[in-house]
């Protein structure tokens, strides 16, 4: 056995990637200030879109009268974005200073490199998720739907993470900057708010309700909030996964085919 | 006596000029990164005006033909605020490649390092700004105090920049990073929210109200909200000018002190 071969195998890929992502970890011990989009965003999201737009809940037809069951889960949505984003900012530093060229001189596949960055962002979700839970918890969030509401949830944000990710690390293997990043925070920021993140789909005039319909997220957002708003229904899963799984392969293949040409 | 004093402040002023060049130039060069400090505030614009129309007709909510009149001032804050944390990451960069360093082994005053970066990014949120105001206008919105309320507004466009670039700048210094710098930027985006930016304080609650009406950004984009829809008053163009200028001077002045401590450290 080769050492090629053993450095190209399934075993070593997985330990690539996880020590890709243990690293992000290690990342995100070593600088607290970058916990500040992952942490204290979302929850500084929960509580401001909950503060300011408390009095919509007095406006017939909105989804419910507990502001916190409808901003949460956007705000945990809006984090997940954030952790995708800054997974993918972490490689984009690795690109500027010099690592991952240094990555790039180890032998293997490229593929562990990017598989492990997405495993950060999805783990890294986690954080903002479950801050914003706790955060609106305290502000009287209700859980009709039960644990299956939770688990919805979190495999929303997990699943946004992974697709926001896949698309910085697109920009950034391009690119090869981290101010590049900004552009896929305001895609984010902006296709979230493209869909029917503060209010009911009905409550949208004009070609904002077509686009809002036409959105992948709002499906992912209906997904992540059914428990929240009420019972829970397959009817509101299955598109969601559904949109989550395309926005992850064609995330996934525009991010391959960028890191295929940077380092060919 | 006063000779070298005006020599000083006239080398100073020139030093800042070149170095807002280098700035402005540096932003040309990298439109891609400027374009979503202006695309995203109009964006969110569009967006609020077709999410909140009902909103219109809450008790309480100003009278305005369109939601496009109210969210204006809130449109050019954020406008703003996003070219403004980029002058603490240019810093930042500029610290870790070494170019400040070479500024600073230069026979360059300390001012200009920091003013050169953030005037650089007051030009371009001066012309984001009426970018904005031309839009706006073209999409119906309507500026009751006319061309002085405008100029009034791109003047608080850049004095903000000031402002929160100073605020950036502190912490590039502090940090060192521009990672870092660009982690705080979404805390600037928060502050706007919990202020009186995308919806009036009387129609809060809570501490949030207390917040948002004690939140120095309500103090500047209500006056200015009360140019755009109720029309032209001095004490509001003193009110919307003067709280951002005295901020302004409070951050520049921390930032060099920031700059003086991290040369003072080994």
């Amino acid at each position: 056995m080769s050492a090629t071969t053993v450095a190209t195998g399934a075993g070593h890929g997985w330990n690539v990637s996880l020590a890709i992502c243990a690293r992000g970890m290690q990342r995100l011990r070593a600088r607290p200030v970058l916990l500040i989009p992952t942490v204290v965003m979302p929850v500084f999201f929960v509580v401001s879109f909950t503060g300011a737009f408390s009095s919509l809940t007095r406006i017939e037809g909105y989804g419910t009268s507990n502001i916190f069951n409808w901003m949460a889960p956007y705000a945990a949505l809006q984090g997940a974005v954030f952790a995708g984003v800054g997974g993918a900012m972490s490689a984009a530093d690795d690109l500027e200073n010099g690592f991952f060229d240094r990555l790039l001189l180890t032998p293997g596949s490229r593929l562990p490199i990017l598989v492990g960055t997405i495993g950060y962002s999805s783990v890294r979700s986690i954080i903002p998720t479950t801050g914003v839970l706790g955060v609106a918890a305290l502000g009287g969030l209700e859980l009709p739907g039960g644990v299956l509401g939770l688990v919805s949830l979190y495999v929303a944000t997990a699943g946004m993470a992974v697709v926001f990710c896949l698309m910085g690390l697109t920009v950034a293997y391009r690119l090869r900057s981290l101010r590049s990043m900004m552009i896929v925070q305001v895609i984010g920021f902006s296709s979230m708010f493209l869909s029917i993140g503060q209010v009911p789909i009905d409550f949208l005039d004009g070609w904002l309700h077509g686009a809002a319909r036409l959105n992948p997220l709002t499906n992912v957002l209906r997904l992540s909030r059914q428990g929240f708003v009420g019972e829970m229904s397959w009817d509101l899963t299955w598109p969601g996964l559904v949109a989550i799984a395309a926005m992850t392969v064609v995330g996934g293949a525009t991010a391959l085919r960028a890191l295929a040409r940077l380092a060919p | 006596m006063t000779g070298p004093g005006v020599s000083g402040v006239l080398t100073a002023g020139s030093q800042t000029w070149e170095l807002t060049r280098r700035s402005v130039v540096g932003e040309r060069r990298q439109l891609l990164s400027v374009m979503p400090g202006l695309v995203f505030p109009l964006l969110l614009a569009a967006v609020y005006t077709k999410q909140f129309s009902r909103v219109l007709d809450m008790p309480g909510f100003p009278e305005v033909d369109s939601f496009l009149d109210f969210i204006l001032p809130a449109c050019i804050v954020q406008a703003v605020s996003f070219g403004a944390t980029a002058a603490g990451s240019e810093l930042a960069l500029d610290m870790e490649n070494g170019f400040l360093d070479r500024l600073l082994a230069s026979p360059v005053a300390r001012w200009p390092i920091l003013l050169g970066r953030l005037a650089g990014a007051a030009v371009v949120a001066s012309a984001k700004t009426i970018v904005i105001l031309a839009l706006f206008l073209v999409f119906g919105a309507r500026v009751a105090g006319g061309p002085a309320a405008m100029l009034v507004l791109v003047a608080v466009a850049a004095l903000l920049v000031l402002v929160i670039g100073g605020l950036a700048q502190v912490m590039a210094f502090r940090t060192g990073s521009q990672e870092a710098v660009g982690a705080t930027f979404p805390l600037i985006f928060v502050s706007i929210f919990m202020s009186s930016a995308f919806f009036p304080t009387n129609l809060m609650s809570g501490w949030f109200k207390v917040v948002a009406e004690n939140n120095p950004l309500s103090w500047i984009i209500n006056p200015v909200r009360r140019l755009v829809i109720n029309g032209w008053s001095s004490a509001d163009a003193l009110q919307a000018l003067g709280l951002p200028a005295a901020l302004a001077a409070v951050t520049i002045s921390a930032g060099v002190m920031a700059l003086n401590r991290r040369l003072a450290t080994p």
